[in-house]
């Protein structure tokens, strides 16, 4: 256990607590959107595997990262304008069409993998920035705060998230459309579109997830996500819809994780309990939702289409 | 012209997951204008599917006529195909069973993963604990095992989400994770084989006991006990949801939590037995993956899909097609086991990987749930002008 | 509306029916199937048996099939049937969850030989081999140059699960670094999945954080890691099948495992009409394990000898690998 505890160690293990935390909030904070304005999008993991297989197999044959990012968040925007028509325009319902979309996704990814590429051939990740001033603290700094680029956006994410909910016209009406949907339309608000618009942006996050995923592994896989993105959704009920709240979901899954990934290596965590250590992390979201969850209500409307006068 | 009264099997598919609605009204419908629209509309969905993955098989360089060939042939060519279908539906109909009860109740099961892993689990341990007891007694021992390990699985969420309401979408996740972990752990520890450990040991139970095994009810083919104890669970099922007091409870949660509070039923507790009997469906359907292998042992790969073979979801799939009606979520399995055995076969002749198949599933679903609209429109009409 | 899946049910049985059965079978050539968990061009485990047959595919003349990622057993073990209704003459279930269906359907295939591994056990079946492979002693030969060209000397082992083939592999590998160093520290875990190469990185990294500058792992999930060590200018030692290709730079040595002379015995026990029945398991003494330097690589001349003299040894029996608990 002494092992653990010594300054490079515990930051190293902070610092890829953060990493591991990045694509759970990138598609959390996207998750958050959609569901305050009143869809529940359960197609995430699927829009993460096609975002990130895009990503991939841009970046193996144009090495141009820049781009493959752009194409997975575009093929997240794509999938995000497929569920909104589902969800809002055929008024499906959501959670099993997300269902649907999360099988296809998988299907579809595994089996483009196997025909197009085959052996997993590495990519390149976006450089490591260094957050100015920061980086130089002694000791943790360089760790802490020398991470690749994605998983800084993920991180600002959560106050301009915050700050479109609450202070802007479209915020509030996204909230509304979550809330009273029949309301927000009798005062002239577009209920559909404001729909439209949260999960095509929410989406696209999702893809984005992906491709952090992507550039933290290096190589695609079938199943790459292994339900990340269906962890990710959760986090957002932990949350309780709020970008703080998914924030704080996000590290707690991410340390837990990167805390027993360490203690595993170390030999603090024994070979014959590896396993049951690994359950470490969904354990303690459960608990720690366990003591909160009554406070938070989820948005009214959530999952139910919108239909005028009806 | 006739009518009937038809609240019973007339819950829209889109009330599943549909928070707060108010009850629907008792529907009057003319039974002989039920409109041939609406009829089109499932198998169309399936049709487009199919279409779509011949276009795929093409771009892949396969014959899409070779590729379905193989496809039908695989999955309903042969008795024995017929009965590796049937076997290959089992899982499906108690998952997708158990997904009738948890969406009735309006709660989202997608924890039918780790549900099955966990019944499957219980089940093993107790065939193992007991290798000496009769089939007549172990083989209904077993299954109860399943249903309680399953049962267990379920009762969690569901009983967080009736009193303490954590959304049972969180915690079902949750709960597959940790399922797969124990998995794992209790394989390649406890329950590992330590009698033949010739070069090194393999996360897997010891050969279960005979007297354990699913018989098989015709020779040369898989068919085996648990298709007809599957058929029986699914009917005992649509009885208890649609002719017991219990049934009644539970849909009428679904229909609203609000209504039912103000009726006086005790709606944390029918949350929680929903829950619970959902996953009891799923731990069965585990159980019978174990005891109706060809194997005969409980084996990982270390991940849960390799040992449910995804039936958790796949479940749902079938139970949508079926209406959520456990009644026809018996033919709907079926039709579904059959597209999984073929996508195999077809994987064999065309070398095109079987992920098409799963690839197809995820489209029939979209599909299915966009084209509600043109149903409940088609049934609008038929009730305006009736 | 419901009544329609019925009538699909209905028509989709019919036109199974309509449909002409299978083909007459010709004897000439032998069929041979092969079933495996992951890709057949995984870097890893599979591979290295596709390779094998294809090089033996002329030689012997045969018609080979391969069912490549069925990581779900229960589909497996009806596609195995089927391969055996077919009348295939050779079934190789390459992956060790296959056992246990190989164990029930050989009795009923009598005429079918089935080949399995890894894994010791033929279950007394004379239709089925069992194969497998001494992976501890490539592990021993891997860890102990892994152990001289450490520089901070901490190691990396990742493993899938700590069973079977993986599990010798790095308890070698664990023995072969100690040996080589006793102030080496050997760092291990197990990541609890065959195909989760997002957390092999993850693992992966954190050993980086640990300091440990030469990583090694085994099963298909690996290539997560090695561009881990790729990234992080660590050097890499492989098992199963080379990865240098995704890593040049980094890759030192590989345990390549070659099926050849395996198979080679058992088509040639199958045309002389012999029965199975038996165990085979490659080592480094008879050919079937290879350590391969990477060429691309340019690993110091001492250590390629303290390595030949280590495989030496392991050959002759001079040094004894420790088994792990």
């Amino acid at each position: 256990m002494s092992s653990f505890f010594t300054t490079a160690i515990l930051t190293a293990t902070v610092a890829s607590g953060i990493q591991l935390a990045a694509p759970f909030l990138l598609a959390s904070l996207g998750e958050t959107l959609g569901q305050r304005s009143g869809v529940l999008n359960l197609g995430v993991d699927g829009i993460m595997l096609l975002g990130a297989f895009a990503g991939y197999y841009v970046a193996l044959h144009t090495h141009d990262l820049l781009l493959a990012v752009v194409v997975a968040i575009a093929v997240g925007a794509a999938l995000g304008l497929a569920t909104a028509f589902i969800s809002v325009t055929l008024r499906a319902e959501q959670g099993i069409s997300g269902i649907g979309v999360y099988l296809f996704a998988l299907g579809v990814t595994s089996l483009l993998f196997l025909k197009l590429v085959g052996t997993p051939l590495p990519v390149n990740k976006p450089r490591d920035l260094h957050v100015p001033l920061l980086h130089r603290l002694p000791a943790v700094g360089h760790t802490l705060f020398t991470q690749n680029v994605l998983v800084y956006l993920a991180f600002v994410l959560v106050p301009v998230l915050a700050f479109v909910l609450n202070r802007t016209t479209y915020g509030m009406n996204v909230k509304a459309a979550g809330e009273n949907p029949a309301a927000a339309d009798s005062l002239g608000v577009s209920v559909a579109r404001t729909r439209y618009i949260a999960v095509i942006a929410g989406s696209s996050l999702a893809g984005l997830a992906g491709a952090t995923l992507l550039f933290d592994v290096g190589i695609f896989q079938q199943n790459l996500t292994q339900s990340e993105g269906f962890i990710a959704v959760a986090l957002v009920y932990f949350g309780a819809w709020r970008p703080i709240g998914v924030l704080l979901g996000s590290l707690l899954y991410g340390m837990t994780q990167a805390i027993v990934l360490s203690w595993k290596g170390l030999g603090i965590i024994p070979v014959s309990l590896s396993d049951l250590a690994a359950a470490a992390p969904a354990v303690i979201t459960v608990l720690a939702l366990l003591t909160i969850a009554r406070r938070f209500r989820q948005p009214a409307a959530l999952g139910t289409p919108y239909t005028r006068g009806g | 012209m006739t009518y009937e009264v038809d609240v019973a099997t007339h819950v829209p598919q889109g009330e599943a997951t549909r928070a707060l609605r108010p009850p629907a009204p008792p529907r009057l419908r003319p039974r002989r204008l039920r409109l041939r629209l609406d009829w089109l509309v499932l198998p169309s969905s399936a049709l487009a599917a199919l279409a779509v993955g011949a276009g795929m098989l093409a771009a892949l360089g396969a014959s899409p006529v070779d590729g379905y060939h193989a496809l039908l042939t695989g999955a309903f060519g042969s008795w024995y195909a017929l009965s590796a279908t049937a076997v290959k539906g089992v899982p499906l109909l108690l998952v997708g069973v158990g997904i009738c009860i948890a969406f009735r109740a309006n709660v989202f099961n997608i924890g039918g993963e780790g549900q099955i892993a966990m019944g499957a689990l219980a089940a093993t341990s107790t065939a193992l604990a007991l290798p000496n007891l009769p089939s007549v007694l172990l083989i209904p021992l077993v299954l109860v095992a399943g249903a309680l390990g399953g049962g267990a699985w379920g009762a969690i969420p569901g009983a967080f989400k009736g009193y303490f309401g954590v959304n049972e979408i969180l915690s079902t996740i949750m709960l597959n994770l940790v399922a797969v972990q124990l998995m794992n752990y209790l394989l390649a520890g406890p329950l590992v084989d330590h009698t033949s450990s010739v070069g090194g040991l393999i996360p897997q139970t010891r050969l279960l006991p005979k007297s354990s095994w699913l018989p098989l009810l015709a020779h040369d083919t898989q068919l085996h006990l648990g298709v007809p104890i599957a058929v029986a669970v699914a009917i005992a099922v649509y009885v208890l949801l649609w002719r017991t007091s219990f049934g009644f409870r539970i849909r009428a949660v679904g229909l609203s939590r609000d209504a039912a509070t103000y009726a006086g039923i005790p709606v944390a507790r029918t949350t929680t037995w929903a829950l619970t009997l959902s996953g009891a469906m799923c731990g069965i359907a585990g159980s019978m993956l174990v005891f109706g292998s060809i194997s005969h042992r409980m084996v990982t790969d270390g991940s849960l899909t390799g040992f449910t073979g995804s039936a958790g979801f796949n479940g749902i799939v079938v139970a949508l097609f079926g209406g959520l009606s456990p009644l026809w979520t018996i033919v709907s399995s079926f039709v579904f086991a059959g597209l999984l055995v073929g996508g195999d076969a077809m994987q064999v002749v065309t070398n095109v990987p079987s992920d098409l198949i799963v690839a197809l599933n995820g489209l029939v679903v979209v599909f299915v749930v966009s084209t509600e609209i043109v149903r409940r429109r088609a049934r609008a009409r038929v009730e305006a002008t009736g | 509306m419901r009544k329609v899946l019925v009538i699909l049910a209905a028509i989709t049985a019919l036109a199974a029916a309509a449909v002409p059965t299978a083909t007459p079978k010709s004897h000439a050539q032998l069929k041979v199937a092969l079933i495996a968990p992951s890709a057949h061009n995984d870097l890893a485990f599979t591979q290295s048996m596709h390779h094998a047959l294809l090089n033996l595919q002329k030689k012997y003349n045969f018609q080979l099939s391969v069912s490549e990622n069925q990581f779900v057993v229960a589909n497996a073990a009806n596609i195995m049937h089927q391969y055996a209704q077919e009348g295939y003459d050779l079934i190789i279930a390459h992956g060790s969850q296959y056992g246990a269906t190989v164990q029930q359907l050989a009795p009923q295939f009598p005429k079918t030989t089935f080949a399995w591994g890894t894994a010791g056990e033929t279950y007394g079946l004379s239709n089925v081999y069992a194969y497998q492979a001494a992976s501890e002693q490539g592990g021993y030969v891997n860890g102990y140059v892994a152990s001289l060209m450490s520089k901070t000397h901490v190691l990396g082992v990742i493993g899938p699960i700590a069973v079977g083939d993986a599990k010798l592999y790095v308890d070698g590998f664990v023995a072969g670094a100690k040996a080589a160093s006793k102030k080496t520290v050997v760092n291990v875990a197990y990541t609890g999945s065959f195909s989760d190469p997002s957390l092999m990185a993850k693992q992966a990294q954190q050993f980086i954080a640990q300091k440990a500058d030469v990583l090694t792992g085994s099963s298909q999930s690996v290539v997560g890691a090695i561009n881990v060590a790729r990234e992080n200018h660590a050097l890499w030692f492989g098992t199963q099948w080379t990865q240098a290709s995704l890593a040049p730079q980094n890759t030192v040595a590989t345990q390549m495992y070659d099926w050849m002379p395996l198979l080679k015995q058992i088509f040639t026990r199958m045309q002389a009409g012999k029965k199975a029945g038996l165990s085979y398991t490659i080592t480094l003494r008879n050919g079937g394990e290879k350590i391969q330097f990477n060429k691309a690589f340019k690993t110091p001349p001492t250590i390629k000898a303290k390595a030949a003299k280590i495989i030496a040894g392991i050959s002759t029996g001079k040094i004894k690998i420790p088994a792990g608990q």
